[in-house]
């Protein structure tokens, strides 16, 4: 499963990756080369060029600001991964990190790149969801934000036009009363999940709901946001009672059609499951962190 | 039978080349290579470190693993090209420089952790790294299994070279360590 | 015999090169100036060729050579029927590259060969095959209906072979039987899945006329044999050698492949070393599978629970050929009944052609697929009549004293009757259930149940058919130079520590160290009399061959010890490489003196030599210096032929939680107790044990190969086919009984496929056991995955 030729250019600047990239249609960017490199090997991929932009310094950088993250896109998954600084500012992060499959692939790969290769069971997508995170990205006209509510399109499709390269992306630090949670079940460790939940749950004064934000990854054509599971804990007490009316609200965000590893039915299963405990782990933090 | 002229093959003419220098088991390493070539397919046929195997190419099987600048990398899912200026061990630079074999390698042998031996350098790459990074590492079953997921074993059924990875902890921390 | 080796945990000889990575798997060795092979696959289950256009592909640079059928003169055949057996009225094999039609998706149509694997593949892409697809039917039992599409056009509902087996009289059971239980089981096809995928080497040396193949074969005699007869040469012109091999668990034991053919002609007609390294995705769209088969199976029982007669029928999917016959499907019937008396028994099956990837044994071969069928029916006959699972298999288990038990009627896949030659059945049976602490353990299940979760007791006894002949031979020769002792045999290595075992055998007889016994097997160079590695027979076959050859060579010894020492041979004691008067270490000789005293010499080539030399003291100067019938040296070879197969037999049981949220399980416990005779070294018993649990949890939980209904693979590669990492694998305990068989010398039983047979229904019958309170169906079918929990579960439950 030898991959096809490929010309092979190593830009040492963003102003060059993006101008390599407008100048050759037919070209993808290698960052961590973890999702890309397997689909060049089973020749599934055959683009005339690849661009390396490892040795972009510039996007090497990890930023902890008082209200956000910024992860540039070189930054190996590894490397956030392990960041203290990073784990103090939004501790969800490394907690969805562990997920994403073997600490070796998450040697090379990057949060960017997964982002961008935007598989629909991929956890970090789902996770930028959550979060409200967006991407910076560049293109030979200029520099634009896109938030996650927006990036996503289909599965292995963003809405990142053909001459545009993110640089970084942006997460929010975790809120004051704001517990996290991701779980997800997948048949082996370290697997594309069969589905995964991501959770945000903000207390108020008190003991409230004021804020939910809740994603899933795996069972749609794309990382979603469950509206319909936060509407249920709104304002509310987030009791037992609450936690399974969203849970059962979350199932109706599966649309992925029947598997041989998943049906429709089970995966909607699966979501109630993950949903009521990611909120319950949630809403416990959420209390430890009003409590401290 | 006919016997044909040897024939002289070129390679293909669109067969985009570039130099690559990096240092393998702590020696320097120059070459031309063509940019698709695969480190995997370098260490074992350019370089001739053979102990560094092949079983899927698509990044799961975890037979390819080297070290690359200190942490664990599956050499199937690098292009040589990538390694541009990096430093790599391979199974071959495990040793010790008087062949004393390596208390992971040590651990293996000692514990039954290999049978047909395919899948073993890629494992001992994963447990030496795992060591090097965890100087308290945790030694529960479950957080051993964990750490050697990521590697297939097809013979083994795993139980010994969990065995081993406690095994190879208590050679480097006592004194029957080297 | 009590012997210091035997029985030992010796640690193992081959390490100190796997473990620094030197280690020679064929894509390892060095050959200058190789040429490399890919193919074009068929992308189509069932084809016809309309045309194949390389014209673009020989061209290309780098490009030596583009074969299609037309260009395979003697080669463009329809390789051999390995087991021929009347039953198989419809034998159909492969060809080594597709003419006119194809049958799966992945057979070979065309090969490249070219400078190197990237070019090759490159160069695939530029040849043009014309193809008319046509219908094709996946599903065994719509695959034998008469108006199913045929996978070959004259073979009438894609039966291949229908083989009907009885023994005693099952009418007269069923007709008398109190109760009958019936049940419907499935298990899924799977694959090998070695690490390293398969592997084919060959140099021509045109001066000598010798072909020189390197083939990651479970079989190198075989192939060499077929190799000289479908290439023409003399079997002394063609030497094979399987080198290190990255485990096989039984896919590497199919002839031919097309490449062990292919490679070898292409370096033949190049004149160029050309290798073919099989990839991972080629494995599993060209490399065999096995597993499905669907059992519909009756017991017929007394009230209490006594088995009188077991009727089964089943449907074997055999895929697109059948070169190997009906092996597995007669393993499977043949074992149907496992461990229990069960005297009337009928059993018939079809095997059952399907566009796939051809059938051949993988670990188990059809073992695994019978001892889910019969341990099925046993919970299933327990559950009707409400009796305890452990008591109904008490009840039935062969009893010691009814050991050898015969099967009259049923032949086992060596074309030998069935006869169970020795065990404890019930003893095993005792020691799992106090293992697992049953009443600690149902008290632990009602606890856990009080708090929402739920465990359960899976439990499968297997038996397992071991030691096949026809024979293995062995050739042992001690050094006169290093005093070591060489020992050859006709099988190769996998993995399995032939060259430990084997060692352990013949150092006991010659009293050396084991590491001071050299294996080498794997090479029709060095030894071409034998069979094969499968089956579970490397230790009683060649095992005991071993034993035989170094008995002898022990003999020789021992003779010529007595004249150098001039002391009676019964006064000898053989130990650390030396002989010597018991009581008198000091005056010893070693074996290299030995070996160098029983070869008379013209020319010494040391000192110890000089003594063996014409004018020395100890020369004989009134006759031959080699005396008729004798031979110089300390050598021998024998053989060894069994009997009949020899039973090895176990029972796992496993305490499994199965979280309903999820449908997940997790297992707390797994214990086995195995019994295979005795054991040569403990640790690599384990060793294979473990291996064969693990595939077995793979099998039971994690692997399908899947095809879609127009035949196209869906999950050819590592991502997609869920192989189990460590993480996915328990720690099992294995508890040890050896009931030595009487079959052999050694009293060994073949161990190598136990660990994998009996997981299946471990697994369903623990999840089912766990779920019981919340009403799950019966699980009949493996592998049994999450989803399948939930559809079992009833499927739309809300929670």
């Amino acid at each position: 499963m030898k991959p096809p030729l490929f010309d092979y250019v190593t830009p040492e600047s963003v102003e060059d990756a993006v101008a390599a990239r407008a100048a050759e249609e037919d070209s993808v960017l290698l960052a961590g080369g973890q999702s890309l490199i397997p689909t060049l090997n089973f020749r599934i991929a055959n683009p005339a060029m690849l661009i390396d932009i490892s040795r972009i310094d510039a996007l090497k950088n990890i930023d902890v600001g008082d209200t956000e993250i910024t992860i540039g896109a070189m930054v190996r998954q590894r490397q956030a991964e392990k960041d203290d600084a990073i784990h103090r500012a939004n501790p969800l992060l490394r907690e969805v990190l562990l997920n994403v499959a073997h600490a070796v692939v998450r040697n090379r790969g990057t949060i960017a790149g997964s982002i961008a290769h935007a598989d629909a069971a991929a956890e970090l997508p789902a996770m930028l969801l959550a979060t409200g995170g967006a991407v910076e990205v560049r293109s030979p006209s200029g520099a634009r934000t896109i938030a996650a509510g927006d990036l996503f399109v289909f599965h292995l499709t963003t809405n990142l036009a053909d001459d545009e390269m993110i640089t970084a992306v942006r997460i929010p630090t975790l809120a004051p009363n704001t517990g996290w949670s991701f779980k997800e079940f997948a048949r082996r460790h370290g697997d594309y999940a069969l589905a995964g939940i991501c959770a945000l749950v903000t207390l108020d004064d008190a003991g409230n709901c004021s804020a939910a934000r809740l994603s899933a990854c795996g069972i749609a054509s794309t990382a979603v946001r469950l509206d319909a599971a936060e509407a249920e804990l709104s304002g509310g007490a987030l009791d037992d009672a609450a936690i399974a009316r969203s849970a059962k609200a979350a199932r109706d965000a599966v649309t992925s059609a029947d598997e041989g590893q998943a049906s429709t039915a089970y995966r909607r299963h699966l979501v109630d499951t993950l949903t009521r405990r990611t909120l319950t782990e949630a809403c416990a933090r959420a209390q430890q962190r009003r409590a401290s | 039978m006919t016997r044909r002229v040897r024939q002289t093959l070129a390679k293909q003419s669109n067969d985009p080349t570039r130099e690559v220098s990096l240092t393998v088991n702590g020696e320097a390493v120059t070459r031309r290579v063509s940019t698709r070539l695969l480190l995997s397919d370098f260490l074992r046929h350019e370089l001739g470190l053979t102990g560094t195997h092949v079983g899927c190419e698509h990044g799961v099987c975890g037979c390819c693993t080297v070290s690359l600048d200190g942490a664990a990398a599956r050499s199937c899912l690098t292009f040589a090209v990538q390694a541009e200026g990096a430093t790599i061990r391979t199974i071959e630079g495990v040793a010790g420089s008087d062949d004393v074999l390596h208390p992971v390698q040590q651990a293996f042998h000692e514990c039954h952790a290999l049978q047909c031996g395919f899948c073993t350098p890629g494992f001992i790459m994963s447990v030496v790294t795992f060591f090097e990074e965890n100087e308290n590492p945790d030694l529960s079953e479950d957080a051993i299994r964990e750490a050697l997921s990521g590697n297939l074993c097809r013979c083994t059924g795993y139980q010994n070279i969990v065995q081993a990875v406690r095994r190879a902890h208590e050679l480097m921390t006592t004194d029957e360590g080297a | 015999m009590s012997t210091a080796m035997f029985g030992e945990r010796v640690q193992r000889l081959a390490d100190a090169k796997l473990v620094r990575g030197e280690g020679s798997f064929i894509d390892d060795i060095p050959l200058e100036g190789a040429l490399h092979v890919a193919f074009v696959r068929s992308p189509f289950a069932r084809a016809h060729i309309l045309s194949i256009d390389c014209e673009a592909a020989r061209e290309m640079d780098g490009v030596a050579a583009v074969y299609t059928c037309d260009d395979l003169g003697r080669l463009d055949i329809l390789m051999p029927l390995l087991i021929p057996h009347p039953s198989l009225t419809e034998p159909r094999t492969q060809r080594p590259l597709a003419r006119d039609d194809v049958f799966h998706v992945g057979q070979t149509v065309v090969m490249v060969v070219a400078i190197d694997r990237y070019t090759a593949e490159d160069a695939t892409r530029l040849i043009d095959v014309d193809y008319e697809p046509l219908d094709v039917e996946l599903d065994l039992p719509a695959a034998v209906q008469d108006d199913a599409p045929r996978v070959h056009p004259d073979v009438a509902n894609n039966v291949a072979a229908h083989f009907v087996q009885r023994s005693g009289d099952p009418d007269g059971a069923f007709a008398r039987a109190d109760h009958i239980t019936k049940i419907k089981v499935q298990v899924d096809r799977s694959t090998a899945a070695p690490l390293e995928c398969r592997a084919v080497a060959a140099r021509y040396d045109s001066v000598t006329g010798e072909l020189m193949v390197w083939d990651g074969t479970q079989a190198p005699i075989a192939v060499r044999g077929g190799l000289a007869s479908i290439l023409g040469l003399d079997e002394d012109k063609v030497r094979v050698v399987a080198p290190d091999v990255g485990g096989g668990f039984g896919q590497k034991v199919f002839l031919f492949y097309p490449d062990e053919l292919l490679v070898p002609y292409a370096a033949m007609q190049l004149g160029r070393p050309v290798k073919y390294i099989e990839d991972r995705n080629e494995n599993f769209i060209g490399s065999a599978q096995e597993r499905t088969q669907i059992h519909e199976l009756e017991l017929a029982a007394t009230k209490d629970g006594e088995v009188l007669g077991l009727r089964d029928v089943f449907l074997h999917d055999t895929g697109a050929f059948i070169p190997y016959g009906i092996a597995i499907a007669q393993v499977a019937s043949t074992s149907i009944a496992g461990p229990y008396r069960v005297p009337h028994i009928e059993v018939e099956f079809k095997a059952v052609f399907t566009p796939t990837v051809p059938i051949t044994p993988y670990r188990g071969c059809g073992r695994p697929q019978a001892c889910f069928a019969i341990e099925r029916a046993m919970d299933k006959l327990a559950d009707e009549l409400g009796l305890d699972r452990f008591e109904v298999r008490r009840r039935n288990l062969i009893r010691d004293e009814d050991f050898p038990y015969r099967r009259e009627g049923l032949l086992f896949a060596d074309g030998l009757p069935v006869e169970y030659d020795s065990g404890q059945y019930g003893r095993a049976l005792d020691m799992i259930a106090e293992a697992i602490d049953l009443d600690g353990f149902a008290a632990e299940q009602e606890a856990a149940r009080a708090e929402g979760r739920y465990l359960g007791l899976g439990l499968g006894f297997y038996v397992e058919g071991t030691g096949l002949g026809p024979y293995e031979g062995s050739h042992i020769r001690i050094h006169p130079i290093t005093g070591k002792v060489y020992v050859n045999t006709g099988l190769s290595c996998q993995g399995q520590g032939h060259e430990t075992v084997f060692a352990q055998i013949a150092a006991d007889q010659l009293g050396v160290d084991p590491s001071d016994v050299i294996v080498v097997e794997g090479d029709t160079g060095a030894f071409d009399w034998g069979v094969a590695t499968f089956a579970s027979r490397a230790a009683v076959v060649s095992g005991n061959a071993v034993h035989k050859a170094a008995l002898q060579v022990r003999e020789q010894v021992l003779e010529a010890a007595s004249n150098m020492l001039e002391a009676a041979k019964e006064d000898l004691v053989l130990d650390g490489g030396k002989a010597f008067v018991s009581g008198v270490p000091d005056m010893a000789v070693t074996l290299a003196e030995i070996a160098t005293a029983s070869n008379p010499l013209r020319y010494a080539f040391n000192e110890a030599a000089k003594t063996s030399t014409q004018f020395a003291p100890a020369s004989r100067h009134d006759g031959p210096a080699l005396a008729e019938g004798a031979a110089p040296g300390l050598e021998a070879t024998d053989y060894y032929s069994p009997p009949h197969a020899a039973w090895a037999y176990g029972v796992h049981a496993a305490i499994i939680e199965v979280d309903p949220g999820l449908c997940s399980l997790q297992f707390k416990r797994y214990i086995c107790v195995h019994d295979c005779g005795r054991m040569i070294n403990p640790t690599i018993v384990e060793g294979q044990i473990m291996g064969g649990i693990a595939q077995g949890i793979g099998g039971a939980h994690y692997e399908r190969i899947e095809y879609d209904k127009e035949g196209n693979p869906r999950n050819a590669n590592f991502m997609d086919f869920l192989m189990p990492y460590a993480t996915e694998v328990p720690k099992a305990e294995i508890l040890h009984l050896e009931t030595p068989s009487p079959l052999n010398p050694l009293g060994v039983k073949g161990v190598g496929e136990a660990g994998c047979i009996p997981v299946g229904q471990v697994v369903a019958s623990g999840v089912q056991d766990a779920l019981r309170p919340l009403g799950i169906a019966p699980l009949e079918h493996v592998p049994l995955t999450p989803n399948m929990i939930f559809a079992a579960l009833g499927g739309e439950s809300e929670d």
